[in-house]
């Protein structure tokens, strides 16, 4: 209104100067004259100012509105068209899908608008490349990884990518049967495996993080972006299989050399080796047996033929040391029979052990001892060139074990670690002054199980020492007041790492089992009710039942379930149970559900099928279609099951309201039909398990439009959403 | 001479040949069948030289060394540690629990004779 009013004052001028040129000329006109002629003049005008006068008004109202028109156009198509042309092209930056600038205004405003629109078909023509560009590489990208997980597939190895919190994030199909073996889980994809699914299910959390430390070690030396920093180790499953376990580091790229990113992740290669370590451990206790056993024998036999051979010797004599003789002999015959005869025996065995660098074994021993004693170390003697042949696991705890022992004996504040060349070996010491240690105390400490802060192992330093074919002894140095525990540890022979020797078969293959945006996931970042739906991992399942009244004596018959991991659904990791109720199941309840009394015969019971249920959902949120009714069935189970659902729980009936309020039915089948999901196999517990699924995906898109984007957000809005008071 | 040896060793078969070879060399013999009844003896008898096993059940050959090594008093006698063990592993704890000789198993008298004299000679 501002500017319109400022227009029409403008218009007005034009017309008032007319007027008041006028005016100015006639006073002057005026001025010149004498009386005489200014009455002559009045005397000729005023007879006319009563018939004329209106004339020269209405003369000047007509000039003054032509110049008001011709004002106006000027600024219509100069100033106000400029200025709509800055308001388009103002829209115009914000978004590229904007229609072209009208033409219109003057001359030059026509000729801006033209070389607008023609930058900014410039621009769009930029953008769209840019898009095709991006789309082309997020094609690549996603073809090498299908080949790369293809290739991971078909490995002989079983393989297993991890991001720094442990999650899984590639498995190959080795690795899945490999763990299922070894945990006997009889519900089918009932693993400790899966994708988002901790690796510390399967292998202890210290083990990990210190074959990982050893990696970052290796990757902060000077040459760590050439070598490849990898650390393997060995450790055994529940079953008593005995795992080789290889980490790599995953690096994240970098600009200057993909080789030389910060620590993102890491890959794990296992290979089952109980068989081949039996064998070598019963192989290398019979040769000992044999060795020692044969010197002691023929030391004696020796020693009495010696004698004999001495020609003053008394016949009672003679005839005792031929007893020697025939007594050793008989005796070396006999344990050569039982060698043969003898097939297995857990006596001392060789672990298999690890190269790596001598002054990464101090350092860590040295953080470890400080972390768990509170004495500070220091390691001023260290020949850096050597690399020991070692399990650095258990080689750090039992040095760990000896100082706390020192520690807790004599409150020493202060240790040393020394590390040196002996021939072929190597000499790793614990020293400290004064305080020599009496040999009781020091085979105590030796053969008793080692303790680790509030932790205690079960092996003990003298079993640590076995594994490494080495020795451990207490010396003195006199002359420095020393006092020192020496570990006698074999040298690695070659200091490059193995080949892996890993092929791909060929022909074609399915990726499966990877999800490479994990490598973007942290845990404990935000707690869980503040991140986003999408991100979280989900276990949806569902439950067939006898009938629908728990408190009545209904159980559940049925167990299915599968699960979400950023926003996918994993149609390969699924769990079906069924369950022995042990009661009868109704006909009319098979009618719906078609599991009949046949098929639950010699199923687990619900105290035993739970606990695996809790395992296929451990760290998920749980999902249901109507969730409160399979809720009620889970907690009347758990007090005998001893396991307990603690997790947070979401229902996509109470979601379809929240998102859908006034449609009037929200079961299953409705919400599929109008999200348009297919479902196949209604009232299975899998199939309705996948339907609900699907739903659920499709449910955190339509709730993320109305704000609802945690969590958090989610299960307030459900509360709150009418079917809430919903009870069964 | 006059000189004690101590035989400590659980083999009663070695035990035999070694006992009469050192009386005939003129050695007063004593013995003993496992490492605790030798650091005992060791102890209670101060013997000039111990003919030490390395294994024997209980305590060993390196801890009755070890022990002797750490006493003031008994740090003095002269130790010749036998062994069926061949590992340089344990020849290198053998000496670094400070055995004076380090004799492994079989082993000819003649040679174990050898070393006892000149062990007793050196101290």
């Amino acid at each position: 209104m501002k500017a319109d009013r400022r227009l029409l004052l403008a218009l007005t001028v034009p017309g008032l100067a007319l007027a008041a040129w006028a005016i100015a000329g006639s006073v002057l006109f005026w001025l010149t004259l004498d009386p005489a002629q200014r009455s002559q003049v009045v005397g000729a005008f005023a007879p006319l100012l009563e018939t004329h006068g209106l004339l020269p008004v209405l003369w000047w109202l007509a000039a003054a509105a032509a110049a008001a028109w011709v004002l106006y156009r000027l600024h219509d198509r100069h100033v106000a068209a400029t200025a709509r042309l800055a308001e388009s092209a103002e829209v115009l930056i914000g978004d590229v899908d904007t229609p072209e600038l009208a033409s219109q205004g003057g001359e030059p405003v026509r000729r801006l608008a033209a070389a607008i629109n023609a930058l900014a078909r410039q621009r769009a023509v930029l953008h769209e490349d840019v898009a095709r560009q991006v789309g082309e590489a997020n094609r690549q990208l996603a073809q090498e990884r299908n080949r790369l997980a293809a290739l991971m597939a078909e490995l002989a190895q079983s393989v297993v990518v991890c991001n720094l919190d442990g999650r899984i994030l590639l498995y190959n199909a080795r690795a899945r049967a490999l763990f299922r073996a070894s945990t006997h889980m009889p519900a089918a994809g009932a693993e400790l495996i899966g994708l988002g699914r901790s690796i510390y299910a399967v292998f202890d959390r210290g083990l990990v993080a210190h074959a990982l430390e050893s990696i970052e070690q290796g990757m902060a030396r000077p040459d760590g972006g050439e070598a490849s920093p990898a650390t393997q180790f060995v450790t055994s499953m529940p079953d008593g299989q005995l795992l080789r376990v290889q980490m790599a580091p995953v690096r994240a790229a970098s600009s200057t050399s993909p080789a030389a990113g910060e620590l993102d992740g890491f890959v794990l290669m296992l290979e089952d080796i109980s068989e081949q370590f039996d064998q070598q451990s019963r192989r290398d206790l019979h040769l000992m047996q044999l060795t020692e056993g044969s010197r002691a024998a023929l030391a004696s036999v020796q020693a009495a033929l010696d004698m004999l051979e001495l020609p003053d010797l008394e016949a009672a004599m003679r005839a005792r040391f031929q007893g020697v003789v025939r007594d050793e002999i008989a005796a070396m015959g006999r344990q050569l029979d039982s060698m043969t005869q003898a097939s297995s025996t857990d006596l001392m065995t060789r672990w298999p052990l690890q190269d790596m660098p001598g002054a990464d074994l101090v350092s860590a021993a040295a953080r470890r001892i400080a972390a768990v004693t509170g004495a500070s170390v220091t390691a001023p003697e260290v020949d850096g060139s050597l690399w020991l042949k070692v399990d650095s696991f258990s080689l750090v705890q039992a040095l760990v074990h000896l100082a706390g022992c020192l520690v807790g004996e004599f409150g020493l504040r202060t240790l040393q670690l020394r590390l040196s060349r002996a021939d072929s070996r190597a000499h790793l010491d614990l020293l400290w002054s004064g305080h020599p240690v009496n040999t009781e105390t020091v085979m105590a400490w030796q053969l008793g199980a080692m303790q680790l802060g509030q932790q205690q192992s079960p092996l003990s330093v003298r079993e640590v020492v076995q594994r490494h074919g080495g020795e451990i002894w207490f010396e003195r140095e006199r002359a420095r007041q020393l006092a020192f525990f020496r570990f006698l540890l074999p040298l690695a022979a070659q200091q490059q790492l193995p080949e892996s020797g890993a092929n791909a078969s060929p022909g074609a293959s399915r990726p499966e089992f990877y999800d490479f945006d994990l490598f973007r996931a942290s845990d404990s970042s935000r707690a869980l009710e503040d991140r986003a739906l999408d991100e979280l991992a989900y276990t949806v399942f569902d439950t067939e039942t006898t009938g629908l009244d728990p408190a009545g004596g209904d159980r559940i018959i049925q167990i299915g379930a599968t699960r979400i991991v950023n926003g996918r659904l994993l149609r390969g990791e699924c769990f079906e149970q069924l369950v022995d109720p042990q009661r009868l199941i109704p006909e009319s309840s098979t009618r719906i559900h078609g599991i009949t009394q046949d098929m639950v015969r010699g199923r687990p019971n619900i105290e035993k099928a739970l606990p695996m249920f809790h395992a296929f959902a451990r760290d998920t949120v749980l999902v249901g279609h109507n969730v409160a009714f399979d809720m009620r069935f889970l907690q009347l189970a758990q007090a005998a099951s001893g396991v307990r659902f603690e997790q947070p729980v979401l229902d996509t009936l109470l979601l379809s309201a929240v998102v859908h309020p006034s449609q009037a039915s929200h079961a299953l089948e409705a919400i599929a039909a109008r999200l348009g999901v297919g479902v196949a196999g209604r009232h299975t517990a899998v199939g309705d398990a996948l339907a609900t699924a699907e739903v659920f995906l499709k449910l955190i898109g339509l709730l993320r439009l109305q704000g609802i984007v945690t969590l958090g957000q989610a299960r307030e809005a459900a509360r709150k959403s009418y079917y809430a008071g919903i009870r069964y | 001479m006059g000189q004690r040896i101590l035989i400590a060793d659980d083999e009663a078969n070695i035990v035999v040949s070694l006992e009469y070879m050192m009386k005939r060399a003129g050695y007063e013999v004593l013995i003993a069948r496992d490492g605790r009844e030798a650091l005992g003896m060791i102890e209670r008898e101060r013997p000039d030289l111990v003919l030490l096993d390395a294994m024997m059940p209980g305590m060993s050959g390196f801890d009755v060394c070890q022990a002797v090594r750490a006493s003031e008093a008994l740090r003095g006698t002269r130790i010749l540690m036998i062994t069926a063990k061949g590992r340089e592993t344990d020849l290198a704890r053998g000496m670094g629990v400070g055995v004076d000789a380090y004799l492994t198993k079989p082993f000819s008298t003649r040679l174990l004779l050898g070393k006892v004299q000149e062990l007793l000679a050196a101290g």
